[in-house]
């Protein structure tokens, strides 16, 4: 039965055929072109700044996708967009108390939080997205309308606090849509201690989350505290997206999320493979994204997700040329 | 000693009682089928049983015996599941979380246990499929043996064949008979009065609190009189 079913015509192959068959060619034609462009991007591997934003992005890319499979599983794929947007406003609101007057009686308070301001970011998307698990488990209010209003109103908020505290300037643009040059020291450091956090616990309590993505009440009744495992998804979405939003944008930082989850689900249909696929696809991204973004000058961020944009379609053909879905 | 004690259980959702003052009790290789409408506060039962939703007064009393072996629940198919991406073994195996203990990962043992549910309800020879694409009988059979990992005393039962077909139904209904016969205590909610009735050895009604509890020929009585 599955034979008959491999053996049908798909036009999706052909041109599955025909697209590798394109790229080898370009390949080849384009040899010295290609070579030219990897040795570029292997110079700028050696300034500091780049390096940072490498090492930073692939753990941040690794994070996103482990969140992103069960977060899309579970329905939960436009929170990542509604946190980033709040990031957005609470990073402006951190940034803009740094000019409150001295004679203010919060003055300490706002001289502390502007001096810290990703840390403030980080506590309110975090408390942020304990609040929309919670709204989303509960059915009386629209989860995907609270998140929406939630998102452009912090955005409002944020844009209309930098336009008043320092003008509209450059600044909102990589905001907006992330910089490279945006990775310090610390954060690189605090990237990687991340990745290594979000990994072990996938790792470690992976039947358990397994089951309570698949079917959250089972897992309940088996005496698995899914309450918890979801408090533990929206803290780590939380800070992986803070972490993130810097580098890739506000705008684009979800797309990491959701992109390669999606991408993967394309392709494979059991959850081991999807989630190892996700992590692969995402990485790569990534890493071909900031090569593109450095040898031709684009904004890193919009590299990334582009590449991603790319891989999905390639796996949906992928997909159907293999009759997956 | 019975398995699962309710004693005057009464749950509230936001305010409102959703079943009131229920007592019963299921006992070593019991069939139990709770009937009532929508709404009548029958699958609140079931979670009152499991422990998913608290009390407002009353007591649940689960007896040692169930407390080392756990409860098997086939839940309500959701959403989420219809494209979730899994094969067949990695369902079945996420029955065994309750055995796990402080444990991270499943063992042979478990591994072993889950095999046998797999061969129990003859769904080892497509262990590797996929999930989404088994038909919704077929899908059943996965999640009753999910269940079946996790319990060898006390089934719980939601609505087993809803969107299944005639025939497919009759297959299920057999199932689980069989599973009954083997020892195996079985509770299902259910609004479908027919089949479910012909094996069961209790029946509970509900209408937010309990309006009948007895033995199926009992039931039929009752029936006859109150219409």
């Amino acid at each position: 039965m599955d034979k008959a079913q491999k053996r049908r015509f798909r036009p999706e192959g052909l041109l599955l055929g025909a697209l590798a068959l394109l790229a080898a060619v370009l390949c080849i034609v384009y040899f010295r072109q290609i070579a030219q462009a990897v040795g570029l991007f292997a110079d700028y591997l050696s300034r500091g700044f780049i390096r940072r934003a490498l090492v930073a992005g692939l753990s941040v890319s690794l994070c996103a996708a482990l969140l992103g499979v069960c977060l899309v599983l579970k329905r939960y794929s436009m929170i990542g967009d509604g946190l980033s947007h709040v990031g957005f406003g609470a990073l402006a609101v951190a940034m803009s108390l740094g000019y409150v007057a001295q004679s203010s009686p919060f003055y300490g308070l706002c001289r502390g939080i502007s001096a810290h301001p990703v840390a403030f970011t980080t506590v309110v998307v975090m408390v942020l997205a304990i609040l929309l698990l919670r709204i989303n488990g509960s059915s009386r209010i629209k989860g995907d309308a609270a998140i929406a209003l939630l998102s452009t109103g912090a955005l409002a908020l944020g844009v209309i606090v930098i336009s008043t505290t320092e003008g509209m300037n450059i600044d909102i643009s990589n905001y907006m849509f992330g910089s490279i040059l945006s990775v310090g020291k610390g954060d690189v450091w605090f990237a990687l201690g991340m990745c290594a956090v979000v990994a072990a616990a996938f790792v470690l309590s992976y039947p358990r989350l397994f089951a309570v993505t698949f079917d959250e009440t089972f897992a309940r009744s088996g005496g698995v505290p899914a309450g918890a495992y979801n408090l533990l998804l929206a803290v780590l979405t939380a800070v992986t997206v803070v972490m993130g939003m810097r580098l890739m944008g506000t705008m684009l930082i979800s797309s990491l999320i959701i992109f390669p989850a999606l991408t993967a689900m394309r392709v494979f249909s059991r959850f081991r493979q999807v989630v190892i696929c996700a992590a692969v696809v995402s990485t790569v991204c990534f890493l071909v994204g900031l090569m593109l973004s450095c040898v031709y000058s684009l904004p890193t961020g919009a590299a990334v997700v582009g590449v991603n944009v790319l891989a999905f379609g390639l796996f949906t053909l992928i997909g159907r040329a293999r009759g997956a879905r | 000693m019975a398995l699962i004690r309710l004693n005057n259980a009464t749950v509230s959702y936001e305010g409102d009682l959703a079943a009131e003052n229920v007592s019963f009790s299921v006992e070593k290789g019991d069939y139990l089928v709770i009937l009532g409408e929508n709404g009548s506060g029958k699958s609140t039962v079931m979670k009152a049983m499991l422990g998913l939703v608290k009390l407002k007064s009353g007591e649940v009393i689960h007896s040692d015996g169930l407390k080392k072996n756990g409860v098997g629940y086939l839940p309500q198919q959701t959403r989420i599941q219809r494209d979730f991406p899994a094969s067949v073994e990695e369902v079945v195996q996420s029955g065994v979380v309750n055995r796990l203990g402080r444990r991270l990962f499943p063992g042979r043992e478990e591994k072993q246990r889950a095999r046998q549910q797999m061969e129990r309800l003859e769904i080892w020879e497509m262990r590797k499929r996929p999930y989404r694409a088994l038909s919704g009988g077929q899908q059943q059979r996965v999640l009753l043996a999910r269940a079946l990992c996790a319990t060898d005393s006390l089934l719980l039962l939601d609505e087993p064949v809803t969107g299944l077909d005639p025939e497919t139904t009759a297959e299920m209904y057999e199932i689980i008979r069989n599973i009954n016969r083997q020892g195996v205590a079985i509770v299902t909610v259910s609004h479908d009065v027919g089949q479910a009735l012909r094996d069961a050895k209790h029946v509970l009604v509900m209408e937010r609190t309990v309006r009948f509890y007895g033995e199926t020929e009992a039931y039929e009585a009752w029936r006859r009189e109150n219409g």
